[in-house]
């Protein structure tokens, strides 16, 4: 099953307390960021920061990095400090196009290979910011098998778009709708842009639930009182977790049974339903909602 | 000699004399009797009013050598002791023994008094700041006795600390004597710790910015333990009093800190209809308050009462019916002064009834639960709330080691790193309550129940909290910051650490 990313949370890679304390708040995924939350002026001495961090800190999640884009004069630098430490995953913004995976993978490949590391073993995401990328981003998705999910990054999107934010979102529909359907197209995640109003739970928790149903992952944030919240909307109801046992237990069966048709209640049963409910039961682990449970 | 806590105590201190050694939190079994006050004749109609505080200082009988009290009600904004104090000065009174409930930042203005030998000796709850500086360099003749607030009360019933004038500042006075804290523009709240000084001082001086016509009610000190009144223009800066209404904290550390606590509550298997809590004041465990709150109306569970100690959230939860009652020894905020005013199931008590260990039985006693916060912890689950990590004063006993030892589930929060220093140590500093008292220690990177307490260890198994041993989440913090080096220390006592029975659990070394 594919690793959770309910939650990613970006962190200023500028900052020694909150990258010492980042794994600690339960997100899914922590983003240490050297792009737009770091000056120009701080660009080096966050790198360092963040490989220093990745590789004395045990994070008890999976850590990815926020690098600049390549085309700046950053990027490639971000990559040459950053790679060494072995992060889980490399986070490129404003992706367009397939050749920026590419590019951002052929430099991966090399560092693995220099490094002594798995080969693949450092996955990638992209957040599309432009129209151009939403328009390119089944190609961006599946440009490598490093890829493992595609997220928007919002607020430069709707000035690519000449719009703004509203209450209701509504914005944000073609753009989520594109990345959720190129995303499911090419095997990989989901994961909506950031909420920054962080005092406003309420709109928080809609948009989340609104995230939830076009068919997103998970989502980013930006500060860590948001974690819980996203969890959540996403924890499954304890009939959601009583049928999704219901539904392994079958398969289960079936499978030792050897029986080629799975049926629950006279329904039949396939890898997708067995896929959702398998789901579920991860969501309700890492929340600890079933006794008895690991 | 060592003490039961594992600390090196000289058996003679110099300028204290002998000393008991701490022999566990219940180990020590007191006799004797409580003390009273000089018995006093206070014809009808006699006059209680003295026009200023040099008269009044006359007229109690101060003299050299005597100890003088103070309450800690109005604490940042105190103007009383710092008024008397220089009244004192000016006659020339010295080697006064000072013994206020607590000090703030404000009273630093007394240091030169203390220089000049008009002061020579303190005991208190705590100092901060330049005070705490000043006693830890050991400038006073005597080592400074700190004390917790039940301790504090205990002493003064049972006559170890002899209070020959208290000065007691009262928001609400009327021309005979009768006292109360919640009416005029120094309102405070509650006056408990004030209400033990007023019962055993052999004098009591009333000063007051609200002198009213007799009688005043609701009493807090009745005119029966009051010798003397005067009026002046201000005792205190309400400001300084208290705050407005203090409010969840929005740290995410905090916030993580608080989730893990109250959910240790939920699981502990003590937190049923009718169960009774004190939370601290503080950052994560005035959290805790909102997190609890949650959790009682989703299981539809109400308390009996609360301690405190009383903040915002803790008087919320009082008018929502979530507790029936509030006891209360002070008022941390605004509101608090409101609902003690107001509300009827909201009680003012003294720090004797409060934490006192040897009367009847304090309502700490009765507590299922109680949050405190720590400055370091250690492996064996001592607290040290007194010396920072240079091993200077900047702390104050409190209630800490009356209501961890009386709770029956007593939980320390803290950060597991603050800055670059670890605080989970081989041996804390200074211990104020000792380890055998403390439940449970939660940080935001792992929650460790003594082991000595195998129920709870049982039953937060389901809770889905991080759950390990001491020492891994000391090593947790030694991998990220390393181990701290220890304090050096001279042979110097400055202070003495007395537990709540009158034993000395620690004292404080001059660092080098």
């Amino acid at each position: 099953m594919a690793r959770m990313r309910r939650s990613m949370m970006f962190v200023p890679g500028n900052n020694p307390g909150m990258l010492i304390n980042a794994g600690i708040y339960g997100a899914d995924t922590i983003i240490f960021c050297v792009e737009d939350a770091v000056s120009v002026y701080e660009k080096d001495a966050a790198r360092q920061l963040v490989a220093n961090a990745i590789r004395n800190i045990k994070y008890p999640c999976e850590v990815a990095v926020r690098i600049n884009h390549i085309s700046t004069p950053y990027g490639r630098d971000d990559l040459a400090v950053i790679l060494p430490a072995k992060p889980d995953m490399i986070r490129l913004p404003k992706a367009e196009t397939a050749a920026d995976i590419l590019d951002v993978d052929e430099i991966i490949t090399a560092a693995e290979k220099k490094c002594g590391f798995e080969a693949g073993s450092i996955k990638m995401m992209a957040a599309i910011e432009t129209c151009k990328g939403i328009m390119n981003a089944y190609e961006i998705a599946s440009a490598s098998p490093r890829m493992e999910a595609l997220a928007i990054g919002g607020e430069d999107y709707l000035a690519d778009l000449r719009t703004s934010r509203t209450t209701h979102g509504d914005e944000f529909l073609a753009a989520r709708s594109q990345i959720v359907v190129a995303a499911r197209a090419a095997g990989i995640q989901a994961i909506d842009t950031v909420y920054s109003d962080i005092n406003n739970e309420e709109g928080f928790r809609n948009e989340i639930t609104r995230i939830k149903e076009l068919g997103f992952d998970g989502k980013s944030v930006i500060n860590p009182r948001q974690i819980k919240i996203v969890h959540d909307v996403f924890a499954p109801t304890q009939k959601e977790i009583d049928h999704a046992e219901r539904v392994l237990k079958a398969y289960e069966e079936a499978l030792a049974k050897g029986s080629g048709v799975i049926s629950l209640n006279g329904k039949m049963i396939d890898g997708p339903i067995v896929a959702r409910a398998e789901r579920a039961l991860a969501y309700a682990d890492a929340l600890g909602m079933r006794k008895g449970a690991k | 000699m060592l003490n039961k806590a594992g600390r090196e105590i000289p058996s003679v201190i110099p300028g204290l004399g002998e000393v008991k050694l701490y022999n566990g939190a219940f180990g020590t079994i007191p006799t004797g009797r409580m003390v009273g006050p000089k018995i006093a004749l206070n014809k009808p109609r006699s006059e209680k009013l003295v026009k200023s505080i040099d008269q009044v200082i006359d007229a109690a009988g101060l003299k050299d050598g005597m100890t003088i009290s103070f309450h800690h009600h109005f604490r940042n904004g105190d103007y009383v002791l710092n008024m008397v104090m220089e009244a004192i000065a000016r006659k020339g009174i010295k080697d006064l023994t000072l013994a206020p409930s607590s000090l703030s930042n404000v009273h630093e203005a007394i240091i030169p008094y203390m220089d000049e030998g008009v002061i020579t000796a303190v005991e208190t709850s705590g100092a901060r700041g330049k005070l705490g500086k000043y006693f830890t360099e050991g400038r006073l003749k005597k080592p400074v006795i700190i004390r917790s607030h039940g301790g504090r009360a205990r002493a003064i019933e049972c006559g170890e600390l002899k209070i020959d004038v208290a000065f007691i500042g009262a928001p609400a006075c009327d021309t005979y004597g009768n006292i109360n804290g919640i009416s005029g523009k120094s309102a405070c709240g509650s006056m408990g710790y004030a209400i033990v000084d007023a019962e055993h001082a052999d004098k009591v001086v009333a000063i007051t910015d609200n002198l009213v016509p007799h009688p005043l009610f609701p009493i807090s000190i009745p005119q029966t333990n009051v010798d003397f009144i005067v009026e002046v223009d201000s005792i205190g800066d309400p400001k300084g009093i208290a705050s407005g209404a203090l409010r969840i904290s929005k740290d995410p550390r905090e916030l993580k800190i608080a989730e893990y606590a109250a959910a240790v509550i939920e699981y502990s298997g003590q937190f049923k209809e009718g169960y009774s809590a004190q939370l601290g004041s503080g950052g994560a465990s005035l959290a805790v308050a909102q997190f609890m709150k949650e959790k009682m109306i989703a299981e539809g569970i109400t308390g009996s009462f609360g301690v405190g100690g009383i903040t915002t959230p803790f008087v919320n939860m009082l008018e929502e019916g979530l507790f029936k009652m509030m006891y209360d020894v002070q008022d941390f905020d605004i509101p608090s002064i409101e609902s003690i005013r107001k509300n009827a199931n909201h009680i003012e008590m003294s720090a004797s009834y409060y934490a006192n260990p040897h009367n009847r039985g304090p309502i700490v006693n009765n507590l299922d639960f109680v949050i405190l916060s720590a400055t370091e912890v250690d492996v064996n689950f001592n607290v040290n709330v007194i010396t920072d990590s240079n091993g200077v004063m900047m702390g104050a006993s409190g209630g800490h080691c009356d209501t961890a030892a009386g709770a029956g589930v007593s939980i320390v929060v803290a950060p597991l790193l603050r800055g670059r220093l670890p605080m989970v140590l081989d041996k804390v500093q200074t211990i104020v309550t000792p380890g055998e008292t403390v439940d449970v220690i939660v940080t935001e990177r792992g929650v460790a129940v003594n082991p000595n307490r195998k129920d709870l260890i049982d039953n937060l198994k389901c809770a889905n909290l991080p759950l390990m041993n001491i020492e891994d989440l000391q090593k947790i913090a030694y991998d990220l910051a390393g181990k701290p080096e220890d304090i050096p220390v001279t042979d110097e006592i400055v202070g003495v650490v007395e537990y709540r029975d009158g034993t000395i659990i620690d004292v404080i070394r001059k660092p080098v």
